[in-house]
């Protein structure tokens, strides 16, 4: 094989590259897109790629949040002034909006609503009459999404069909679809953890102070750390300890964990991120340990 | 291995590359050991492989169960569909697209081999070049990967005799001629106790050449390294009318993906189909202006002249403009369970524009074991074939050979909206 010769991109830069030219062409090929956006690290990498692809225009998409009412408030908060920041409009619609209209019924007061989100999001779908959503999930993170496509296409009520997706060749994606279908869009598909966090620090995105290093009362159940807030008080026998914490990833209170760590920087993120030797998913989601299937399940119900 | 050291840049770029090869080929095992070495295996996920090895009964943890998917192929122990799989090295990013070896095997193998650079070709020492090397090896040439890595593996099982290697290398030479296959390249490994993968193991001491790994650190990133023509499909083009900022009052950004070759500002450019001039005034990626912009890159065009350009629309360099057609000659790959009626009229994706399009006729269907030319009056999945199309509108289109951007498009089915066949122009 001939040594390098020709002028090719850094792997951040192609990597930056195809996910811009996905996001354009969702905007070219679908009528009314919208982008899913939470406050978390991977929704924010996707703002700064949209800022990328658009300006000096506006976002041709809004931004929709599907809100289960147990999000962190420094989250929520940051949400809310990263979409002012940029003059982009932030639809929120929320979990116990649903569970007023009795579309959303919990098996008792203290079930997660995370797998419930499917419910808000495919009634917000139906609300705007979005024809196509644009998420930051990655192919990295979780062996069901290994299989995912980069435009995936969910029937009228939402449900991914693993065994029904669409061939996708060359970088010719097929976002059609019929009304009341709908297209997921994932323009980060083919980027780790790590790669997120190198496009943080190259980028100098701000994010939620949590995912940084913090002192947070915990208590250690099945090898994770559980919060201790309102919502997840310690129980009768818990021991609550103080300790130095940060989350990889930041979703509903009631099943996201921290990792212990003391990355309190980018820098140390990223050396920590390199080294760990838990994944994710693994180190920090209650929801995924449930079954070895159980995202694959969420998926066909309609999840992102 | 840790990519620590070399953090936060890595300097290689990225390689998309293929498997093909069936489970008995040791095709996961293979790919499971190059995660598994290259340490991106993380502690959980293989306390999970080992539970599930130790149910199953099996003694020594089974690293094929690393690419394990979706329930289905768990409960079936077979895979369905691609799976695409991230390792770095701190050198290089790489992703593998694992493409199943049974029935769909076609129609996945040709959707993995679209986006790849190098494809890795197992063949089982004990075996040698079997009726599916020749299938793999066609498909992978068909599709324009441009280079091979022909991996003898499960040497463990044959006492890692250099002479069942030579033998096997000999045999593959004698028919990749006929295909056209330039770069080849042959490694005997056993990925089951991980030699030559990423160690170079005690037993391989006859062997002189590269280890897996490091064949794949040194390959092109490039899918070329030939000096390609400038084509940009239009995506998108920005018009921002914002009041409060009369400087944008006349900002027009096309907006897309430099598909091959570069352009620079001051450029002389043509848009085609309509055939219009002019030259690139400025080059921006976030409005962000650059020099120049390269094979790959996302960016958007500002030109001199004021003139109607719109998504689907082609901008070329004017000494590099090809002419617009209305009839293609194209090897196509059938990828629907519902056959292709040549009564039907289908759209064609090319690039950024969509036309509807008619089979005109099929010269022959090729039959995959022999390559024999057979007469066909339809195609079913998995079927490929040379057939001529008529379309509806001109498109701007380049050999497949010339450029697999320009030369590429995939038939959709209206009535669906199904992805049903996959095209290469020339």
């Amino acid at each position: 094989m001939s040594t390098l010769t020709k002028q090719t991109l850094s792997h951040l830069d192609w990597l930056e590259a195809e996910a811009i030219h996905i996001l354009r062409e969702v905007a070219g090929q679908c009528a009314n897109p919208v982008l899913l956006f939470s406050g978390g690290k991977d929704s924010l990498c996707l703002l700064r790629l949209a800022e990328k692809a658009f300006r000096p225009g506006r976002f041709p998409f809004p931004l929709l949040h599907i809100d289960t009412g147990h999000n962190y408030r420094e989250v929520t908060d940051f949400r809310d002034r990263r979409a002012a920041e940029l003059g982009e409009r932030l639809i929120v619609r929320s979990v116990e909006d649903s569970m007023t209209r009795g579309t959303v019924v919990l098996k008792h007061a203290g079930e997660s609503r995370n797998k419930h989100q499917s419910v808000t999001l495919l009634e917000a779908i139906e609300e705007f009459g979005f024809d196509a959503c644009i998420g930051g999930a990655r192919r990295d993170e979780e062996k069901a999404r290994a299989k995912e496509r980069i435009m995936s296409f969910r029937d009228e009520f939402g449900q991914w069909d693993p065994k029904n997706q669409r061939p996708e060749l060359w970088n010719l994606y097929n976002a059609r679809s019929h009304k009341g279908e709908n297209i997921r869009a994932f323009p980060i598909s083919n980027w780790t953890e790590l790669d997120v966090w190198q496009y943080i620090q190259r980028e100098r995105l701000e994010l939620p102070s949590i995912y940084f290093a913090h002192t947070r009362p915990v208590v250690r159940k099945n090898g994770l750390l559980q919060p201790v807030t309102e919502l997840t008080p310690a129980k009768d026998g818990d021991v609550v300890e103080d300790v130095l914490v940060r989350f990889r990833t930041v979703g509903d209170i009631t099943c996201t964990a921290p990792v212990e760590s003391d990355a309190d920087t980018l820098d140390k993120i990223l050396a920590e991120t390199a080294t760990t030797t838990i994944t994710e998913r693994g180190a920090t989601r209650m929801d995924d340990q449930t079954s070895e299937a159980s995202m694959e399940q969420r998926k066909k119900e309609g999840y992102f | 291995m840790s990519a620590l050291e070399n953090l936060p840049e890595i300097d290689n770029g990225l390689l998309r590359f293929l498997t093909c090869g069936s489970v008995d080929d040791g095709k996961s095992t293979l790919i499971g050991r190059l995660l598994f070495d290259s340490k991106t295996i993380l502690a959980d996920t293989l306390n999970a492989i080992e539970k599930t090895s130790a149910r199953r009964g099996m003694s020594a943890v089974d690293l094929s169960l690393l690419t394990d998917g979706l329930q289905a192929e768990r409960e079936q122990g077979i895979t369905i569909d691609v799976a695409y799989r991230y390792f770095t090295t701190g050198r290089r990013k790489y992703i593998i697209a694992d493409a199943p070896g049974h029935e769909q095997y076609t129609r996945n193998m040709v959707t993995a081999a679209s986006t790849a650079n190098l494809a890795i070709i197992l063949v089982d020492a004990r075996k040698g070049v079997q009726v599916q090397t020749r299938r793999h090896s066609y498909l992978a040439s068909l599709v324009g990967i441009p280079h091979l890595i022909v991996a003898v593996n499960k040497m463990d099982l044959v006492d890692y005799d250099q002479a069942s290697f030579e033998r096997i290398k000999a045999d593959y030479l004698a028919f990749a001629g006929q295909l056209g296959i330039r770069d080849v390249r042959f490694i005997p490994l056993s990925a089951l106790n991980g030699d030559m993968i990423v160690d170079r193991g005690e037993r391989l001491g006859w062997y002189q050449g590269p280890t897996l790994l490091e064949i794949l650190e040194s390959a092109p990133a490039a899918h070329t390294e030939r000096a390609e023509n400038f084509r940009f499909p239009v995506q998108f083009v920005c018009r921002p009318h914002d009041s409060a900022n009369p400087e944008l009052h006349d900002y027009r950004g096309f907006m897309g993906r430099v598909e091959s070759g570069e352009i620079t500002v001051g450029d002389a450019v043509t848009v085609l189909p309509s055939g219009a001039s002019s030259r690139v005034k400025a080059i921006e990626l976030g409005g962000v202006p650059l020099p120049k912009a390269i094979h790959e890159q996302s960016v958007t065009l500002l030109l001199e002249d004021e003139i109607d350009i719109s998504r689907g629309d082609i901008i070329v360099k004017s000494a590099e403009a090809p002419e617009p057609v209305k009839q293609i000659d194209a090897t196509v790959c059938w990828l629907s369970e519902t056959p292709l009626s040549p009564a039907r009229t289908y759209l064609v994706r090319h690039t950024t524009r969509e036309v509807k399009a008619r089979l005109a006729k099929i010269d022959y269907r090729l039959e995959l074991n022999t390559l024999a030319h057979e007469p066909a009056s339809g195609l079913a999945m998995n079927d490929i074939a040379r057939v001529t199309l008529k379309l509806a509108q001109p498109i701007v289109a380049d050999r497949y050979a010339d450029n697999r951007a320009t030369g590429a498009f995939i038939i959709i089915d209206e009535s669906t909206n199904n992805t049903v066949g996959a095209g290469m122009i020339g």
